[in-house]
This record gives structure tokens, C-alpha cells and sequence, in this order.
């Protein structure tokens, strides 16, 4: 039976990582997630479960060492912050164009450009609107604890694989650095098989693999594009996964992920204190969104505030899920500030119930 | 028709034969321009795969630039890189089927430019991997643009007066950096502009796979060609241009050999 142990929530993905049968780690140090690369290297991963860990040399090769991992079948991740992510975003859209599985972590911090290693929401546009060139989406994943953390390393594998399909866990810089319990799953072997679509070297009984996104033909491109947006809109309709908390009697409504709604849900406390009755709604993939689940809610409370560390990127989806039929306003920090519960509670009657 | 002459039907008798194209080249309908080096460096390639019988064995990263639809003419697995990136992608499926030979295929722009870091980094860390560099100094498949490796004086359609050292610094030796750096195991230039030199070229590109299976660290040749189109000349012309103004800038020899 295994325990619970208390561990930063970067250290919790990195350990989550070997037990999850990662074949293959390939990073690059940055703030505020550099505790992943460094839990791993002191763990030795390769002693426990024959997981390769490189360091390279920047995340520009990171991101090619996993798309080459990737291609050869085997489980890949990565791990950086904002700054980091954004060099990625040419490799990212490569991985998606040649639809290979893979596991990308993103400890967000404050932007623009080289901003600060505080945390923040800013990524959100980037991660959920496509970051990279072209027609593609990753799905999402928002943890708000250390323990989601942990758990959505495996859930973002069994995704990525089975939608041939780059998944992103989007975590910030609060959620990587804190201290948590955790429970860990126990340690699940490495996969021995190949997926029939790796390039293992070519056998007789098979013709040749090829990992490409390149067609120069136009028509045989779309029709590429057209498969590929059957394969977003099919985890659209299976993959939206999010969480309501006291909703039920909810007059009004916060929406926010990670560490936002975790100083939600003490807002929630102090508004109900106060008798306004004010219910959560967590995404937890941010995409696929949650539109239709946001919808519903529409019909029942007063207004929604989307909480965010951001100048107010999720309140766009907010707003697209309720087409104008309730009142919609964001209410976020920027630069690495983190809202305090009374902040939101305050924009909550300004810019809601008596707005 | 003199009267010893062979007739076709006799020509194609199993016992007349005298050369076969190797089952390791597809039928594609190879999209270079007449008189490329790239088709004959493919071609090598592909023989010394079969003849090392390691066909299953191997995995190629293709790059972008001319030779970015190689896949399509070798008949092995392969995966195309975004530009530059060929030795990251390789070092990701080398370091997870570390079994398995990894190659890449580079021109000059790929590997010498936008890649310089993958290239030094790959070799310094003396990634299990053969690099084939194909320098003929110039971008081929944007339309002959200026490449890190143009040389001196050259003239391209971003230099139309020639390269100028003051504006573009002088052209980069990519092979020699990667033979001082300790990753790298065996380290080669060659060139394809004449038989004699096709037939080095294919003994060092061999050697570099063989080498591979040693774990004893990056193979890494250079094959000098030619551009016909982007150096606007024929490919007779381009082939003596290319002895008489890319030799003696970049010498052909092995330039780092495995101690006997």
C-alpha cells in the first residue's frame, strides 16, 4: 500500500513520470520548473525502470528529441516554463502535424518575453488556441493540486496515445513549487511493444514507416486537415472532463482552473459567509472546453467572474460557452501576483451583483 | 549495328549482369535536377544499407531543404525533421532503440546554419548517430540563396555580387569543428564529382555506419557537391567549378580516424 509523502507538485510530476513507464525525458533547466529535471536526474531513472533522461541543449532540441522518441513509439515527455515553452511551439506543431503522442508540461510563469519567474495564467491562448503553426490543437490538462499533478502524467499518456495526439499538462509556477501530500499509483512497466505506426526499422512483412507532416499536395493536405479535425471534434465530444463544487443552490458563478480555483473556493467560503451564494466551476481540460457544461449554468445563475492569473484569456471561452445570455466578466493579477481570496470576492460584487 | 553487338534480350540475361540498382531505392521518380550529387549520395546509401543487410535495423531523419522528400526514395523507415533539427530528432530515437543505426541527411543550410547547435551538441555529447552532410554551398530549394558554407566571392540570389566577407563573414567549416570536438568517433570529407570519388565516398560513408555499432560515438561525413541549377551551370560545368573552387577551400580526406 503505498503512502502518502509530501512533495512539490514539479517534484510529484517527475516522480509520477518513472512510475508511469516514461521511456524517455528530455528537458531544458528553467524557473520555476527546473525541479523536474533535477528530481529525475537524483532518482536514477534508468536504474529504476530503464528511463532515458537527457538534459539538452536547448528546448528547441528538447522538443525534436521527443518528436524523433515519439516516432519510435515510445512514451516522451518534457517539461519547461513559459519562455520555454514558447521555443518549443515549432516542434509542438510538427508533432501534432505528424500526429505522434507525447506529454508536455508547462509551469507557466508571467510574460511577456522574459517576464518573471512568478506564476502566472498567461499561457492560456498559447496552449489551448495553438501556440504553433497551423491547424492543430493539444489537449489540455489543468491540475490543481500536487496530487492532480501526479495523477494527470498517466491520464495524459493514455490520452496522448490514444488519440495519436500531444497532450499538455498546464500547471503554474505556485502549483509546481508547493508542498503537498501525494499518493502515488504504483509502478507500471515500461511498454515492450511498438505501436504499428513507429519507425522501428523496417521489416519484410510491413512496408516502410514514415514520420512526416509535409504533403505538397493541397488536396491530399486537406484532406489531412479534414482527418484531423475529426479527431478534435471526437475528443470534444469524449475528453471534457471538469469539476463543480457547491453549484447546486449557486446564484452566482466563479470559473477558473489550477491554482485560481483553489483561492476560489476560499472566496466561495467567505461569500456564502456573507449569504451570496456563489458556486465553482473548474475546467479541468481547457481544451476541449467545457462550453456545453458552462451553458448549462447559464440558465442558473446571475453572472459568472473568470478568475484568472491573466488579463482575462479563459473569460473569452466563458463568454463564447454563454453566447450573451448571463453576465460575463474576468477578474485576474498579472506579472506573478497572485489574487488574494478577498480580492475576489470584492470584483465578484463590483463587477457581478452590483454591476 | 556491328555484328558482336549483344541484343537486348541477351543484355537482360541473369548471367550479363553487371550492376542492379539496390532494392533499398524505391521506383519514386527522384525530384532532383539533372546532375545533382544528392540522387548518387542516396544511391550509396541505400547500397551500403543492403549490403550490410541492415535494413530493419535502421531509422533515417530526413531534413528540409532539397533533400527534405528523401523518405520517399529510400525504402526504409524514416522520419522527416524540422529544419536544423536532425540530430535532436535522431538522438530521441537512438537513445530510446539504442539497438537500432540512426542517420541524418543534411545539407549545408539544415546543419550548418539553423542546426549549428543540434549538430555541436549532438556530436559533443557523441550521440551514437552517422550525420551525412551534404555541402554544396548554396540553398538549392528556396532557389540558391546564400548558404553558411557559400563560399568567398560566390554568387547566390541574396549575394547576386558576390559573397562579401565584411557583410557575411566567410564561409563555415562545419566538419572540422565536429572533428575537434572528442564525441565525434570517425569524421570524413568526400565528394561525388567523379567516379573515383563516388567510390571514396561510399567506402567512408560505410565506414560511418559500421563504426555506429562500436557505441563509440558520432560518424559524421561530408559529401562536397554540386548545385547545377542554383550555381546556374551545367552539371559538367558544375562538377569542374566544384573541383577547381570548392576543393581547395574544403579539402577531401578522412580528418579523423579511429586510433589503430
Amino acid at each position: 500500500m503505498e503512502e502518502f509523502v509530501l512533495m512539490k507538485g514539479n517534484e510529484a510530476i517527475a516522480e509520477a513520470a518513472i512510475r508511469a513507464g516514461t521511456d524517455g525525458y528530455f528537458g531544458y533547466p528553467i524557473t520555476p520548473q527546473s525541479e523536474v529535471i533535477e528530481y529525475l536526474a537524483a532518482a536514477k531513472p534508468h536504474e529504476r525502470t530503464g528511463m532515458v533522461l537527457l538534459q539538452a541543449e536547448s528546448e528547441v532540441a528538447a522538443i525534436n528529441m521527443l518528436y524523433g522518441g515519439a516516432g519510435a513509439g515510445k512514451k516522451v515527455m518534457t517539461s519547461s516554463s513559459s519562455p520555454g515553452i514558447s521555443l518549443m511551439q515549432e516542434g509542438i506543431s510538427y508533432i501534432a502535424g505528424s500526429e505522434l503522442p507525447c506529454l508536455l508540461v508547462n509551469v507557466v510563469r508571467g510574460g511577456p518575453g522574459l517576464g518573471t519567474i512568478q506564476p502566472s495564467q498567461s499561457d492560456y491562448f498559447q496552449s489551448t488556441k495553438g501556440g504553433g503553426h497551423g491547424d492543430y490543437n493539444l489537449i489540455v490538462l489543468a491540475p490543481a493540486s500536487v496530487q492532480e499533478m501526479a495523477d494527470f502524467v498517466s491520464l495524459g499518456y493514455d490520452l496522448a496515445f490514444k488519440y495519436r495526439n500531444p497532450v499538455m499538462i498546464q500547471t503554474d509556477g505556485a502549483l509546481g513549487q508547493m508542498m503537498e501530500k501525494v499518493k502515488f499509483k504504483p509502478q507500471q512497466p515500461r511498454s515492450k511493444k511498438s505501436p504499428d505506426w513507429a519507425t522501428t526499422g523496417k521489416t519484410p512483412d510491413r512496408e516502410r514507416i514514415i514520420i512526416t507532416s509535409l504533403d505538397l499536395d493541397p488536396s491530399r493536405q486537406e484532406r489531412f486537415n479534414e482527418k484531423l479535425q475529426v479527431k478534435y471534434r471526437t475528443i470534444k465530444e469524449n475528453e471534457v472532463r471538469y469539476e463543480k463544487i457547491q453549484c447546486d443552490d449557486a446564484e452566482y458563478l466563479f470559473v477558473a482552473y489550477g491554482t485560481s480555483s483553489r483561492i476560489c473556493q476560499k472566496s466561495m467560503q467567505m461569500a456564502r459567509e456573507e449569504g451570496i451564494k456563489v458556486g465553482l466551476f473548474r475546467p479541468i481540460t481547457l481544451w476541449p472546453f467545457p462550453y456545453n457544461e458552462i451553458r448549462e449554468m447559464a440558465g442558473q445563475v446571475e453572472g459568472m467572474l473568470s478568475v484568472e492569473m491573466s488579463a482575462g484569456q479563459m473569460v473569452e471561452d466563458v463568454r463564447l460557452a454563454v453566447e450573451a445570455t448571463v453576465k460575463v466578466d474576468h477578474y485576474g493579477r498579472m506579472g506573478g501576483i497572485i489574487p488574494s481570496s478577498e480580492e475576489i470576492v470584492e470584483a465578484l460584487k463590483q463587477k457581478i451583483i452590483g454591476g | 549495328m556491328a555484328e558482336n553487338a549483344i541484343t537486348t534480350k541477351e543484355l537482360i540475361k541473369k548471367e550479363n549482369l553487371v550492376y542492379q540498382k539496390t532494392k533499398l531505392l524505391t521506383d519514386d521518380v527522384m525530384h532532383y535536377c539533372p546532375g545533382c550529387g544528392h540522387g548518387t549520395t542516396h544511391r550509396l546509401i541505400a547500397e551500403i544499407i543492403e549490403e550490410m543487410g541492415i535494413q530493419s535495423e535502421i531509422i533515417g531523419v530526413a531534413p528540409v531543404g532539397c533533400s527534405v522528400l528523401m523518405y520517399n526514395y529510400m525504402n526504409i523507415d524514416m522520419q522527416e525533421a524540422a529544419h536544423g533539427r536532425a540530430p535532436a530528432v535522431a538522438t530521441g530515437i537512438k537513445r530510446l532503440l539504442p539497438e537500432k543505426y540512426v542517420f541524418t541527411y543534411q545539407g549545408d543550410g539544415d546543419l550548418a546554419a539553423i542546426g549549428t547547435a543540434e549538430t555541436i551538441h549532438a556530436c559533443n555529447r557523441g550521440e551514437n548517430i552517422t550525420i551525412i552532410f551534404i555541402n554544396n554551398g548554396i540553398y538549392g530549394m528556396t532557389g540558391g540563396q546564400m548558404a553558411p558554407t557559400t563560399l568567398v566571392g560566390m554568387k547566390s540570389s541574396t549575394t547576386p555580387y558576390g559573397r562579401e566577407v565584411s557583410q557575411m563573414g566567410n564561409p563555415i567549416k562545419m566538419t572540422d569543428l565536429v572533428a575537434n570536438l572528442p564525441g565525434t568517433y570517425f569524421v570524413s570529407r568526400q565528394s561525388v564529382h567523379t567516379p573515383g570519388n563516388v567510390r571514396k565516398t561510399k567506402k567512408a560513408i560505410r565506414k560511418a555506419f559500421e563504426y555506429q555499432a562500436l557505441n563509440k560515438g558520432t560518424c559524421f561525413v561530408e559529401v562536397v557537391s554540386n548545385c547545377p541549377s542554383g550555381w546556374k551551370m551545367t552539371p559538367l560545368e558544375s562538377n569542374k567549378w566544384l573541383a577547381e573552387n570548392m576543393l581547395p577551400f574544403y579539402p577531401l580526406g578522412d580528418m579523423k580516424v579511429p586510433e589503430q
